[in-house]
């Protein structure tokens, strides 16, 4: 295989250009290929060797289109600890034998062909023969790839002056699993227009197809192995307002669709529907036309109640992209690298997010600010009370996860939020008191012994020399064992509660009272 | 002798202040002359009332001793005379009598005289039957050979055999009033005390000479007696600082004052908050500021008004604080357990129905106060699994840990179990607690020896036999309202080898149940089957017969007991002590006679609503170490009975004759005079009972519960009996005694200062006697319904002149007439109003209408 796809130095260096022309645009970390590509090191890197014969301009010129991420990832999966003896012989008969096994799986598929033409309704035998040629094709890939491997070490030094230009095959590769999840018997045709015209992509996937057979299945294996890879990769940095806009893993070719751009104050206007009778402003459309009924019993019939867009079926719809007002902006049309936003709401989002001002600050945290409010409720969700901090700093998302790290280790405390000290603060005593003392002087009463200064007023009031009233051991109004301790006299007691009838308090009540 | 009349109102006012006068004036004025015919009243007057009420002279003999001062050495060589001369009186003193200025020799010669005497005098005391109180009189000078007698007499009280009060009295020289009005002495110069004791020995005080020390021990053993101890506190300087020194416990009724007593106070190691309705940030500042490392416990469980910032204040400064009492603060949030997780040395927490704190401060607690051995989370709703498991981590010297109406699982609980000396678990009312969880525990937790699972309803007889399973070390097992008590259920029991207590309240009981108990458990001392149903004879007396130690017994409303499970109670566990047979209808006088043969050791016993009569009564009257006896809605018994009780239970504390309607005054002039330590009496509805009742209770000292609702014929008299006679009165209940007046609330007033709750209702009560009453400062509860001499006006000037209530139910006719601020004052202080919406009762006689009209 590797043999096979070794082409004259220029076609493929062409092919592989628009090749990676075509698939930077669909660097996605989800995307099947990247997780195969980078993960099972060999394969990609076997077919590298292949490639060292590009000419350096193509190189430079695919180096652009690669993260230099991707660069660093491949060097450390060639690092020194992947050091292994190569033995050129030892690999030259690994690959005559694959040959070898190539042919055998050629000569099944052939004679499946020829029977498929006699008979159509032996599908237990057919069957039986599939699974066979599924076997020895992945057995065939399992021995790419380890005799692959052996290489790593050696093109160590091509690595470092040519640049990685793995993206020819394994995008050959992503170009078809792209295909196959389409789920497409006939990958070829469902090609992107461009990428179809070229003959050397052409003649690339017919010797590919040639020397392969069935494509499909091997994709399919390719995909499983990728699936099972992709649960144990670390997802790639990337851009999450991007992704956020909408370019989830479409792979648009330019020209395939329609791009609008929506001007600037459309875009922050807070109505986008507007009444045509009275002019009213709403968000949505059915809004609108709920507001349409009260205009007349022409807007009540059920036609006019519908959504408007959906024009049946008869023509394929026109597929519509939205570009960014904003000169120089990646998601404007005028960009080189332009990257269409797929619907309205994602260019509002993105014309927010990142040409305008950030208006909303957390009020819990006081620092994060979003210029998208459902930003802000999304950080609300695990900003503050939801965050669990320790007294070292380390946060946790869940409580159990704190209380876990406060017991294991000593000396730790769950921090409490300043905040919430703050909410639960002291209650309004202050207040509460000059309240008191506001009543006493308005009702004339005095509160016996309810502050200290309460009870000396009282104590003045009633006794007659003072030098008793300064001595400490008057406790009258206080007492410490939770007994009173001394009786008083009759007459004391006629002091303080009788004083209200005599000093005519009571009048003053009343008159509260008719208040 | 006019002098002494002139005011004894303005006098009364400062005698707190005169006793210092005294102790710094060395001069003390000739004794009045009193020895012409000393009347009672005179001795009673209320000079030396304040501050010694036990001082008035009993008999002349005392007078003799104390306002005719021998003059000659031969009668002072005669003390035993006058001592033998009182021991046959009943509150007899000890006069060592000292001499005024003028014989300092004769002094001398009396203290010598008494301290080779002392000894005899001691046991004369002690062989006397009433060892009330021990005086030495003073007023002249104590000289330190003195300070030496009264310090051994201090070190034989220490040693149990001595008095059960000491009364140092400078005072029973009775000084002259107050100093304006008393001319004599003031041609003296009256220059500040302190200064003229320190330059001339004769002025010295007298009471310097008694070392710290020695002061010390006359403190420690008036530790009961907090009214002693004020009047200690004012004899003069010296005791009053060794009193403040001394005092460790502080318990305000109000919280404003605080800081001032806390200055006095310095070494305090308890302040008791509870009585305090609010108390303020500002208040605990102060305590922290003032206190600082002597503070050891503080107990705010039924205060408001406190946020965490006083809490920290509290903990910061108090290094050694220990014990802390937060329940029922429930506006504190986790910002305060943070603070209190700053208190290292905590051992005893107590934080009930302190609903806002969550895991997070349970947390902050766990980590900081790691010596924590009692820690309450009763009604911490905020606390899950979490908290508790972070606890059971950290704090591993917990002995004692509440959990009930919390959310704790099984998961907790088995974290819970793990802890190492875990003794006290409580899980009252924990229903996420299941059979489920339970079944799942392995690790055995050998330390538990109290488990309280009542109210469990989740947990069946699988899930508890797993939970005891695990528990072998338990001695108290709680299951009161949980689940049937069946065979299956209690033969889980017999792995508990040491359990002595079976509590299965208010459970569904069958006889096989029971004699599984009884087959597991022989060594059980206490057994309460308290409102179970299903208890028979038979199971019953299973389970008697096998625990003979059996000291406390509760078949309360075990309807079908009859005479034989009694019979067998009695033969076999002849060392009961507490048995309560509330409405054990069946059993007969033939039960009782059998109570009275063979329990003799027999303290409480709850006859209530029985079948008993006078016969009963008198078969009782056996068990002379009765201390609490309920023999309410005993519709047979009558004086004959009761008086056979008082003749032979002397020790009676507490009498319950709720709705006995054959008792009349004659039975309880018998208990008064019987039983003189009754502090706790029950007469409502005895319909019988008249003032002569009560003026023969008010003889009993220690009353401080009284109960006489509903007797019509008892009139202010018997009130005024009971306020002048029971000064330790707490509660009091008069409603429906429609004769009650003004004047009977006035002398309570007076003299009852130590009343926390009262109901008047239907009492022929006024404004008048409402405000009176409304100057006890200890009054918490009141309930004031259907007075009707009682107008808006003055209802609403005793709530602000009471400023200790915490709780009054009145009339909802009152609510729209009672200004609505003041009403909210009020219950800003703390007090909290209850609306009661119930129509008047019309009296029963109409004669008694008449007179409310």
């Amino acid at each position: 295989m590797d043999l096979k796809l070794r082409k004259p130095p220029e076609t493929s260096s062409r092919a592989s250009s628009t090749m990676v022309n075509d698939i930077s645009k669909n660097l996605k970390p989800d995307m099947p290929f990247i997780q195969f590509d980078s993960s099972s090191l060999g394969y990609s890197v076997g077919q590298d060797r292949s490639m060292s014969e590009v000419s350096p301009q193509v190189v430079n010129q695919s180096h652009c289109f690669y993260a230099p991420e991707r660069e660093t990832k491949i060097k450390n999966h060639l690092g020194p600890s992947s050091v292994i003896d190569w033995n050129p012989r030892l690999m030259l008969s690994n690959l005559s034998f694959l040959e070898q096994k190539i042919h055998q799986v050629q000569d099944i598929v052939r004679s499946i062909i020829s029977q498929e033409d006699h008979v159509v309704d032996r599908g237990n035998e057919l069957a039986a023969q599939q699974q066979l040629v599924t076997a020895d094709l992945t057995y065939i890939i399992i021995q790419l790839i380890s005799t692959a491997g052996t290489l790593l070490p050696n093109i160590k030094n091509t690595l470092l002056s040519t640049d990685p230009a793995v993206g020819q095959p394994s995008s050959a590769m992503g170009m078809n699993t792209n295909l196959s999840s389409c789920g497409g018997q006939k990958p070829i045709e469902i090609l992107p227009p461009e990428v179809a015209k070229s003959s050397e992509y052409d003649e690339l996937m017919k010797d590919f197809d040639a020397c392969v057979g069935e494509g499909d299945e091997l994709i399919k294996c390719l995909n499983n192995a990728g699936a099972e890879l992709s649960e144990s990769m670390p997802i790639d940095d990337h851009d999450a307002k991007d992704y956020d806009d909408g370019m989830d893993g479409e792979n648009l070719p330019p020209g395939s669709y329609e791009v609008l751009q929506l001007e600037k104050e459309e875009i922050l206007a807070p109505h986008t529907h507007f009444c045509l009778i009275c002019g009213k402003g709403f968000k949505r459309d059915a809004n609108l036309r709920m507001h349409m009924r009260g205009h007349g019993d022409e807007y009540k019939t059920p036609a006019a109640l519908a959504k408007p867009s959906k024009e049946a079926s008869s023509e394929p719809p026109i597929i519509r992209r939205y570009s960014c007002p904003f000169v120089g902006c990646k998601r404007n049309k005028e960009h080189k690298k332009f990257q269409p936003l797929k619907t309205i709401l994602c260019v509002k989002n993105h014309y927010k997010r990142s040409h305008c001002d950030k208006s909303y600050t957390c009020c819990r945290c006081k620092t994060k600010k979003f210029s998208v409010i459902a930003d802000l409720k999304t950080h609300e969700k695990h900003c503050g009370r939801d965050k669990w901090i320790c007294s070292c700093g380390t946060t946790f998302s869940r409580k159990d996860k704190l209380f876990g790290h406060v017991a294991l280790f000593q000396g730790h405390t769950p921090a409490i939020p300043m905040d919430d000290a703050k909410v639960s603060g002291a209650p309004d005593q202050v207040q509460a008191s000059e309240s008191t003392n506001g009543m006493a002087e308005h009702t004339g009463f005095n509160f016996t012994g309810n502050t200290p200064n309460d009870a000396q007023s009282l104590d003045i009031k009633g006794a007659d020399d003072c030098q008793g009233y300064f001595s400490p051991m008057n406790f009258d109004a206080c007492n410490f064992m939770g007994l009173d301790e001394f009786p008083r006299s009759v007459y004391e007691v006629s002091e303080s509660p009788f004083s209200f009838l005599s000093t005519g308090s009571f009048s003053f009540i009343q008159r509260h009272g008719e208040n | 002798m006019e002098r002494w009349e002139a005011g004894p109102g303005v006098f009364q006012k400062r005698c707190h202040r005169m006793v210092q006068i005294w102790a710094s004036q060395s001069q003390v004025p000739p004794p009045p002359v009193l020895n012409e015919s000393p009347s009672p009243n005179a001795s009673a007057s209320p000079l030396t009332e304040p501050h010694e009420i036990r001082l008035y002279p009993r008999s002349p003999c005392h007078l003799h001793g104390l306002w005719q001062p021998p003059r000659d050495a031969t009668a002072l060589s005669t003390p035993e005379e006058v001592l033998s001369g009182t021991a046959d009186v009943s509150g007899a003193f000890a006069f060592l009598h000292p001499c005024s200025a003028a014989f300092p020799l004769t002094l001398t010669s009396l203290a010598s005289s008494f301290r080779g005497r002392h000894m005899p005098v001691l046991s004369t005391f002690s062989g006397s039957s009433c060892r009330e109180g021990f005086s030495v009189g003073g007023g002249g000078r104590l000289l330190s050979s003195m300070a030496e007698t009264v310090g051994n007499l201090c070190r034989k009280m220490h040693g149990g055999e001595g008095f059960d009060t000491l009364t140092l009295d400078l005072f029973s020289r009775a000084p002259s009033p107050a100093p304006c009005s008393y001319s004599k002495p003031a041609k003296r110069p009256r220059v500040d005390g302190a200064v003229t004791m320190g330059k001339d020995e004769d002025r010295q005080n007298p009471f310097d000479f008694l070392s710290e020390e020695i002061l010390f021990l006359i403190l420690d053993s008036l530790e009961s007696e907090p009214l002693s101890k004020k009047s200690f506190s004012l004899v003069c300087r010296s005791f009053y600082t060794a009193e403040s020194c001394h005092r460790r416990e502080l318990t305000p009724l109000r919280s404003g004052l605080l800081p001032a007593a806390l200055a006095r106070y310095p070494s305090v190691e308890k302040v008791d908050l509870s009585l305090c309705p609010t108390v303020t940030d500002t208040v605990l500042f102060s305590v922290g500021n003032c206190l600082r490392s002597s503070l050891r416990s503080i107990d705010l469980s039924r205060s408001k008004g406190f946020s965490h910032a006083g809490i920290e204040s509290v903990v910061e400064n108090c290094a050694n604080l220990v014990e802390m009492n937060l329940s029922n603060a429930t506006d504190l949030s986790d910002a305060a357990a943070a603070a209190i997780g700053r208190a290292r040395n905590l051992e005893r927490l107590w934080l009930a129905r302190c609903k806002l704190v969550t895991d997070m401060g349970i947390g902050c607690i766990a980590v900081g106060c790691q010596k924590l051995k009692l820690l309450c989370l009763k009604w911490c709703l905020g606390i899950s699994d979490l908290g508790v498991a972070l606890v059971a981590v950290k704090c591993k010297q917990l002995r004692n840990l509440n959990l009930s109406f919390t959310l704790v699982t099984g998961a907790g609980l088995e974290v819970v179990l793990q802890l190492p000396y875990l003794e006290d678990l409580a899980l009252v009312g924990c229903l996420c607690i299941d059979d489920g969880s339970l079944l799942s525990l392995k690790q055995e937790c050998k330390s538990l020896q109290v488990l309280n699972l009542s109210n469990s309803q989740p947990i069946n007889h699988a899930g508890l036999s797993s939970l005891l399973n695990i528990t072998v070390g338990l001695r108290q097992l709680n299951m009161a309202y949980c689940c049937m008590v069946t065979h299956s259920l209690t033969s889980s029991f017999r792995k508990l080898a040491k359990l002595q207590s079976v509590k299965l309240d208010g459970c569904e009981v069958t006889t096989a149940g029971l004699k599984t108990i009884a087959n597991a458990c022989v060594s059980l001392t206490e057994l309460s089957l308290r409102k179970c149903s299903g208890v028979t004879d038979d199971g019953l007396s299973s389970i008697v017969m096998k625990n003979k130690g059996l000291t406390n017994l509760d078949i309360t409303c075990c309807g079908n007991i009859t005479d034989l499970s009694l019979a067998n109670i009695t033969s076999s566990c002849t060392s009961l002590i507490t048995l309560q047979m509330e409405s054990c209808t069946l059993v007969s006088k033939e039960g009782f006679r059998l109570i009275g043969q063979h329990c003799h050791l027999l303290e409480h016993l709850d006859l209530t609503d029985n079948e008993l009569d006078d016969e009963g009564l008198k078969a009782l009257s056996g068990c002379h170490k009765l201390s609490i006896l309920k023999i309410g809605i005993c519709f047979k018994i009558s004086d004959e009975g009761l008086i056979h009780i008082a003749k032979n239970c002397p020790k009676l504390r507490e009498l319950d004759l709720y709705r006995s309607a054959g008792i009349k005054d004659a039975g309880i002039r018998a208990i008064a005079h019987g039983c003189p330590q009754l502090q706790i009496t029950n007469l409502a509805y005895c319909t019988w009972i008249t003032d002569a009742s009560l003026r023969a209770l008010s003889k009993c000292s220690d009353l401080n519960t009284l109960e006489i609702r509903g007797c019509p014929q008892v009139s202010s008299a018997g009130v005024v009996a009971i306020a002048v006679g029971c000064p330790k009165l707490t509660k009091l209940d008069i409603k429906k005694c429609y004769y009650v007046n003004d004047g009977a609330m006035l002398i309570l007033a007076r003299f009852s200062r130590n009343l926390h709750q009262i109901n008047l209702s239907y009492c022929s009560i006024t404004n008048v006697g409402l405000l009176a009453l409304a100057s006890v400062g200890c009054l918490q509860n009141m309930t004031i319904l259907h007075l009707k001499g009682l107008t808006p006006n003055g209802l609403a000037a005793a709530l602000l002149a009471c400023g200790g209530l915490t709780k009054v139910k009145l009339n909802s006719s009152f609510k729209p007439l009672i200004p609505r601020p003041l009403l909210e004052h009020v219950e800003e202080r703390g007090c909290v109003f209850q609306w009661i919406d119930k129509p008047f009762q019309v009296p029963f006689s109409s004669l008694v209408q008449e007179t409310c009209t």
